[in-house]
C-alpha cells in the first residue's frame, strides 16, 4: 500500500474519533449488560430464599432497567459491527479470517443472552418462581463468554498471534484458534470481566446512595445500596492484583505501551515512578517521583531494566504522552479510592453488622458509580492509545487499515449528535422510570397472582 | 461442495431468516407508521408492540451474525461491500440505532410527547433501514462493488435503478410478511376487525410487491444482466415455486382463511432469496469475486462451521422455547409502570 492511496489524512482522525467515541459509550452499556444480570439474580436469590419481597422488588425493577439498557446496548455494539467494516475495510481484509473468530463466538454468546433476557424479563408473571429465576442463569454464561470473546479480539490486536506474514506482507498460516488464545488474552480478559462488575456495582449502588441521602432510608434503599456495592466490593481488590499482572505482562510484552503510560523516555534500571505530571521528551515534569519504584514494579527489584521509549523510532511511538499517563494514574488511583470504599463497609459491618453511619460514606458511595466509569474509561485509553500508531501491534499500521471513502468527519458528527441524544435520552427514562416507582411505591409481590391487566387480555393458548 | 460454499450456505440461512423474522419487525414497523390516529389506529399499534416486544431483540441478531460470518469468513468481500458502500451503510446502521432507541423508549417513556417522538423515530427507521439494506443488495447483485478499499463510486453505485428497486421490494416484502402475522395474531385475540384491517393491508402490500418483483425483473435485465439470466436458468425452479407460494397465499388471504396464510408467505419469501443465490452462485460480488476466492483461510472456515454446529445445538433450542413461550403468551410484560389505557380490550 503506497502512501498515494491515503491521501486523506484528515479522515484517519475522524475514523479514530469516531471508533473511541462509540466504542467508550458503549463499554459503558456493555458492562452493565456483563455484570447487572449477576446482582440481579443475587436479588432475585435473596427474595425467593428468605421470602424477602423487598429483595424481588428490587430484582423486578432492575430486570426492567436491565431491558432498557440492554436494547442500547445491543444497537450500540451494532454501530460497532458495521463500523469494523465502514471505518477499517483495510485492516479486516487483510485479518479478517485471523481475528474474526473470537466475533462468532460472541455472537452465540450474544444470542443466547438475548433470548433468555426476553425471557427473563418478559417471564416474572407467568414461569413459577424458580424455573424464573433459572432462566436468568444463561444470561450470566453468556454474559462472562460473550466479554471474554470480545476482549480476545482486541487482545488480539496488541498480541497479534495466529498467523504468518510472507515477505511481501501476505498473510499466511492462518491459525485462528492461536488468535484467540493469543497471549494477551488471559489477562486482558478478566480485567475487563472484573471492571464490569466494579461499574456496574458501584454504578447501582450509588443510585440508591443518593436516594439515602435525600432522606429514603428504607429498607428497600439499603439493600439497593448493599448488594450491589457488595458485588462491586468484591471485584475490586481483586481487580488491583488483575491489573498489577496486566502491567507487568505489558512491560515485558508492549513495552513502548508500557513506556508511554508511565513516561519512561530512556531505557534504564532503577527508574522512578511518577504519579502525575507532565511528560516531555526529558521525562516527568511537576510530578510525584518515588525513585526506583517504576523498576521495582516491573521485576520487584530497582535493578529491573525498563524499557524507554527511545528504544522506538519516533513515528512508533504512541502519541499523547501525558494523556496516557494521566489516564493510568487515574485509572490506578480510583481503583485504590473504591478499595477503600468498600474497607470502609466492610470494617463498618465486622464491627457493628451495619453501614457506616456517616453521611460521608454515602457521598462517597453516590460518586463511586461515575468514578468507577471514569477509571474504566482511563484503561480503554491506555490500551487503545497505548496500541498508536499500530491497530494490529507490530504488523499494521492504523493509517493503513483505515476507509478511503469520504464523509466519515460527516458520519462523526451524526454519531455526536444521535449519541448525545441517546445517552440524554437513556437517563430520562430511567430516571422516569424511578418517579414512577416511586410515586406508585408499590413493591408488589412479583410472583403474586397477577392482577388485573390493564393491558392485553389473555390470549387463548 | 467446498467449506467456503458450505461457509456461504451457512451465510445464506443467516440472510433467509433475518430476511424473515427482520424483515417481518420491519414490516410491522411501517405498519406502526401509517396506521394513523384515532381508536382502530392505535389498536393496531398496540398489537404490533404486544407482537415484536419480547422477540426484537433475538431477531435483530441475524444482522449480527450475517456480518461477523460476512467478515471472518470472505474478509475480502466485507471490506469491499462496507468501504464502496459507505453512505447507504452508514444509513442503514443509524436507522438501526434510532430503531432501536425508539422500540426501547417508547413503552416506557414518562410523557405523551416523549412516546410519540419515540414511536416516529422507530416507524420512520423501520421503513429506511430496510429500504438501504435493499440499496447495498442492489449495488452487489449489479456488480457496482470492486474489490478493494472504497474502489466503487461512492453514490451510484446504490443510487441506481436496481438499488432503488431492490429498496422498495424489501420494505413492501416485509411489509406483507408483517401484515400476514400480525393478522393471525389479531385471530388470536378474536378480533375480528383488526384481522380484516391486516389482512387486507397484506393484500395490496403483496399486490406492491409482486409489481416491484416485476418491474424489478426488467431493471435486472438491463441492469443486472448476470443475475437475471440466473434467475432465469439455475434460479428458475425456486422462482416458480416463490410465485406459487405467493398466489396460494394471496387466494388464501382473499378467502380470509385461518390458516395456511403464513406458510405460504414465508415460502414464498424463502423460495425468491434461495432463487436469488443460486442466480449469483459462485459469485459473492459478481463477475468479480466468487465464493472461493474471496474465502478466507481454510482451517478458519473449519472452525466457523463447527461454531455454527454449536450455535445450531446451543441457541437454536433455546430461541425455539422463546418463540413457544411468546406464543403462549407466557411472556408479557407487565403494564403496571404505564399510566393506564385500554388495550386491546374493550
Amino acid at each position: 500500500m503506497g502512501p498515494e492511496l491515503f491521501p486523506l489524512a484528515a479522515d484517519l482522525g475522524a475514523a479514530r474519533s469516531q471508533m473511541a467515541f462509540t466504542l467508550g459509550f458503549h463499554i459503558i452499556l456493555a458492562c452493565i449488560g456483563v455484570a447487572f444480570p449477576a446482582i440481579i439474580l443475587i436479588a432475585n436469590y435473596l427474595g425467593l430464599r428468605r421470602g424477602d419481597a423487598v429483595a424481588l422488588g428490587l430484582a423486578q425493577r432492575w430486570s426492567k432497567v436491565a431491558g432498557v439498557t440492554f436494547v442500547v446496548g445491543a444497537i450500540t455494539g451494532t454501530v460497532l459491527s458495521f463500523e469494523m467494516g465502514l471505518l477499517w475495510p483495510e485492516f479486516m481484509r487483510r485479518f479478517g479470517d485471523v481475528f474474526g473468530l473470537p466475533f462468532a463466538l460472541e455472537g452465540i454468546f450474544f444470542f443466547t443472552e438475548a433470548i433468555f433476557i426476553a425471557i427473563y424479563i418478559y417471564g416474572w408473571k407467568h414461569l413459577s418462581a424458580w424455573l424464573h429465576f433459572w432462566t436468568g442463569v444463561p444470561v450470566v454464561i453468556a454474559g462472562l463468554g460473550g466479554a471474554w470473546s470480545v476482549v480476545a479480539a482486541n487482545s488480539w490486536m496488541n498480541q497479534p498471534d495466529g498467523f504468518r506474514l510472507a515477505p511481501d506482507g501476505t498473510v499466511t498460516d492462518v491459525n485462528a484458534l492461536d488468535a484467540f488464545f493469543n497471549g494477551a488474552v488471559a489477562y486482558e480478559a478478566p480485567h475487563m470481566i472484573l471492571a464490569a462488575y466494579i461499574v456496574t456495582g458501584f454504578l447501582v449502588a450509588s443510585v440508591y446512595a443518593v436516594g439515602m441521602l435525600r432522606g429514603r432510608r428504607d429498607r428497600h434503599h439499603r439493600l439497593g445500596l448493599l448488594i450491589p456495592f457488595t458485588v462491586a466490593a468484591i471485584a475490586t481488590p481483586i481487580q488491583f492484583a488483575v491489573g498489577d499482572t496486566a502491567a507487568r505482562s505489558i512491560a515485558k510484552d508492549q513495552p513502548v505501551k508500557f513506556a508511554a503510560m508511565e513516561c519512561v523516555q530512556k531505557t534504564d534500571t532503577h527508574v522512578t515512578e511518577y504519579i502525575g505530571g507532565w511528560c516531555t521528551s526529558d521525562g516527568v515534569k511537576g510530578g510525584i517521583g518515588i525513585p526506583g519504584l517504576d523498576s521495582w514494579l516491573v521485576g520487584f527489584s530497582t535493578d529491573t531494566k525498563v524499557i524507554g521509549l527511545d528504544s522506538v523510532p519516533p513515528e512508533d511511538r504512541p502519541p499523547a504522552n501525558t494523556l496516557l499517563h494521566w489516564a493510568f494514574d487515574a485509572m490506578v488511583g480510583i481503583g485504590s479510592a473504591l478499595i477503600a470504599l468498600g474497607a470502609w463497609l466492610g470494617i463498618a459491618w465486622w464491627r457493628r453488622r451495619d453501614m457506616p453511619k456517616t453521611r460521608w460514606f454515602l457521598r462517597a458511595t453516590a460518586v463511586s458509580g461515575l468514578a468507577a466509569i471514569v477509571a474504566l474509561e482511563c484503561g480503554w485509553i491506555v490500551t487503545e492509545v497505548g496500541r498508536q500508531p499500530w491497530i494490529v501491534y507490530e504488523v499494521m499500521r492504523t493509517e493503513d487499515a483505515v476507509t478511503e471513502a469520504d464523509g466519515v468527519w460527516v458520519s462523526f458528527g451524526v454519531v455526536l449528535i444521535v449519541y448525545a441524544a441517546l445517552g440524554i435520552a437513556t437517563v430520562m427514562v430511567l430516571r422516569a422510570m424511578a418517579r414512577r416507582w416511586r410515586a406508585a411505591d408499590e413493591v408488589d409481590a412479583p410472583y403474586g397472582p397477577r392482577p388485573a391487566s390493564p393491558g392485553l387480555p389473555e390470549a387463548p393458548a | 461442495m467446498s467449506s467456503a460454499d458450505a461457509v456461504a450456505a451457512v451465510l445464506w440461512v443467516g440472510v433467509t431468516l433475518y430476511a424473515v423474522f427482520g424483515g417481518a419487525d420491519f414490516g410491522s414497523g411501517f405498519w406502526a407508521l401509517v396506521a394513523g390516529g384515532g381508536e382502530r389506529g392505535r389498536r393496531a399499534r398496540d398489537l404490533i408492540d404486544w407482537a415484536i416486544g419480547p422477540v426484537w431483540e433475538a431477531n435483530h441478531v441475524w444482522l449480527i451474525f450475517m456480518l461477523v460470518t460476512l467478515w471472518t469468513a470472505f474478509p475480502e468481500a466485507f471490506g469491499s461491500v462496507m468501504s464502496t458502500l459507505f453512505i447507504p451503510l452508514s444509513l442503514a446502521a443509524l436507522g438501526i440505532v434510532l430503531r432501536g432507541a425508539g422500540f426501547a423508549f417508547h413503552r416506557v417513556a414518562a410523557r405523551s410527547s416523549a412516546r410519540r417522538l419515540s414511536e416516529a423515530a422507530f416507524a420512520v427507521s423501520s421503513v429506511l433501514t430496510p429500504f438501504f439494506m435493499g440499496t447495498v443488495v442492489g449495488a452487489v447483485a449489479s456488480g457496482r462493488v470492486p474489490i478493494g478499499n472504497a474502489q466503487g463510486d461512492p453514490v451510484t453505485s446504490w443510487l441506481n435503478p436496481v438499488s432503488l428497486v431492490l429498496g422498495a421490494l424489501f420494505v413492501a416484502a416485509g411489509a406483507y410478511l408483517a401484515a400476514v402475522f400480525l393478522a393471525r395474531d389479531a385471530r388470536r385475540f378474536g378480533d375480528g376487525e383488526l384481522v380484516d384491517y391486516f389482512a387486507t393491508r397484506a393484500l395490496a402490500a403483496a399486490f406492491v410487491a409482486g409489481a416491484l418483483a416485476i418491474a424489478g425483473l426488467f431493471v435486472l435485465r438491463d441492469d443486472a444482466r448476470y443475475l437475471y439470466d440466473g434467475l432465469t436458468s439455475e434460479g428458475l425452479p425456486l422462482v416458480l415455486i416463490s410465485l406459487a407460494c405467493g398466489l396460494g397465499a394471496l387466494a388464501l388471504l382473499w378467502r380470509r382463511a385461518a390458516r395456511g396464510v403464513r406458510p405460504l408467505a414465508v415460502g414464498a419469501m424463502v423460495a425468491v432469496i434461495w432463487g436469488w443465490g443460486a442466480a449469483q452462485y459462485p459469485y459473492l460480488l459478481p463477475r468479480s469475486l466468487t465464493i472461493e476466492e474471496g474465502a478466507g483461510a481454510s482451517g478458519t472456515l473449519t472452525v466457523v462451521l463447527v461454531l455454527f454446529g454449536v450455535a445450531v445445538v446451543v441457541v437454536l433450542p433455546a430461541l425455539a422455547l422463546l418463540f413457544m413461550l411468546d406464543q403462549r403468551s407466557v411472556l408479557e410484560e407487565e403494564v403496571a409502570s404505564r399510566p393506564a389505557e385500554p388495550g386491546l380490550t374493550r
